[in-house]
């Protein structure tokens, strides 16, 4: 179960920085999540909502995510293109040199607490 | 009523468990610890390759393997039959192992007095990609039955990976399986990937393998300097 796994990553972060900034509870959590990244919306926030329960600090949390779109750059025409759209093979050229320059991320953006 | 405040944070999920990782890598290098994480699909011919790694290393090295199956312990106890010290990690369901948890391993293995440890993590190509364990070098496995485009289906574990080990290659003559494109799309992910096509049934290419990690283990454990003398 990725999503899971990465889903306890996050509250353990959030919980670190809630320690280091004397938060008492967090009532918003917002990743950036790449459209590539391999992990699915969906199951993120049913394992989120299942997982913040048992969390002192981020009891009742929400988890907001902002997807960023996935962007392809072919080598060979120095074009880039939409990933999800065409995948591995440039539409322009149809040269498979091609390089993901964004959507791979899941970055941690700012959480809401008080 | 406390007031309500964004707090920004601006960094990869994965950040905390990197900083971790290299924490675990400092703390190998004081012991003189090797840490190899090994990657691959399951049923790639992990264990068997550790198997004869094991055979043509253990009078070098004091060597430990820590085995990351789910909920089995069949992989441990083969590797215990080689003589070598080898545990069962604790992963409660995850796809993957953290920094956390190999730390966790390495004290219960005792690694500070091994010098060469290998860990056989989960056994799929996407989740263990994206955790840093604190290893000092990544390897994965590919089957030749797997097919050689596993490159371009997962381009993430072979961008983190510094070894691509081509394992099986005794069945090539079965299988549609292209050894220079499978070179061809590795190298288009990482070009500083090392290569090396073995069969763990037959010994072949396994010498050029060996001999690799050997360096490599001598060469964190000592440094170079003692290489050269
Ligand atoms: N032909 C051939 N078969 C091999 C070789 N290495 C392993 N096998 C076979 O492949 C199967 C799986 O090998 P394992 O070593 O158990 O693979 P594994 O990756 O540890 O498997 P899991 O831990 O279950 O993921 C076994 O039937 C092995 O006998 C090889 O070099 N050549
Ligand atoms: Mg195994
Ligand atoms: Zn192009």
């Amino acid at each position: 179960m990725h999503e899971l796994g990465i889903v306890f990553h996050i509250i353990k972060t959030v919980e670190r920085v809630g320690e280091e900034n004397g938060l008492s509870a967090v009532s918003k959590v917002t990743l950036e999540l790449g459209e590539v990244s391999g992990a699915i919306p969906r199951e993120l926030i049913d394992c989120w909502n299942w997982a913040v329960r048992k969390s002192e600090l981020l009891k009742g949390a929400e988890l907001v995510i902002e997807t960023i779109p996935a962007v392809t750059l072919c080598e060979s025409c120095s074009q880039t293109y939409e990933t999800v759209r065409y995948g591995r093979i440039c539409p322009n050229c149809g040269s498979d040199l091609t390089y993901l320059v964004q959507g791979n991320e899941m970055n941690l953006k700012e959480i809401q607490a008080c | 009523m406390d007031k309500v405040r964004i707090i920004e944070i601006r960094e990869s999920v994965f950040a905390d468990n990197d900083r971790e990782a290299d924490r675990i890598r400092e703390g190998l290098k004081r012991d003189k610890t090797f840490l190899l994480n090994l990657m691959s699909s399951p049923g790639s011919g992990k264990t068997t390759l550790l198997m004869r790694t094991i055979e043509a290393l253990k009078n070098e090295f004091d060597i430990g393997v820590m085995e990351a199956d789910i909920d089995s312990s069949v992989d441990a106890e083969k590797i215990a039959k080689t003589g070598v010290r080898s545990i069962q990690l604790h992963t409660g369901g995850m796809c993957h192992l953290d920094a956390g948890m190999t730390e966790q391993g390495l004290k219960e293995i005792g690694a500070s007095d091994l010098d060469l440890v290998i860990l056989e993590n989960i056994g799929n190509l996407i989740c263990p990609a994206d955790f840093d364990t604190g290893a000092v070098r990544n390897a994965m496995i590919l089957s030749v039955p797997e097919g050689h485009d596993k490159p371009l289906k997962y381009p993430h574990i072979f961008t983190v990976c510094d070894v691509l080990i081509i394992s099986k290659i005794d069945v090539m003559p079965y299988f549609d399986f292209d050894l220079e494109k499978v070179r061809e799309y590795a190298l288009m992910r990482n070009p500083k990937l090392e290569i090396f096509p073995v069969s763990a049934r037959t010994g072949e290419g396994m010498g050029a393998w060996t001999e690799w990690l050997k360096t490599q283990v001598n060469e964190w454990n000592n440094g170079v300097k003692l290489l050269t003398e």
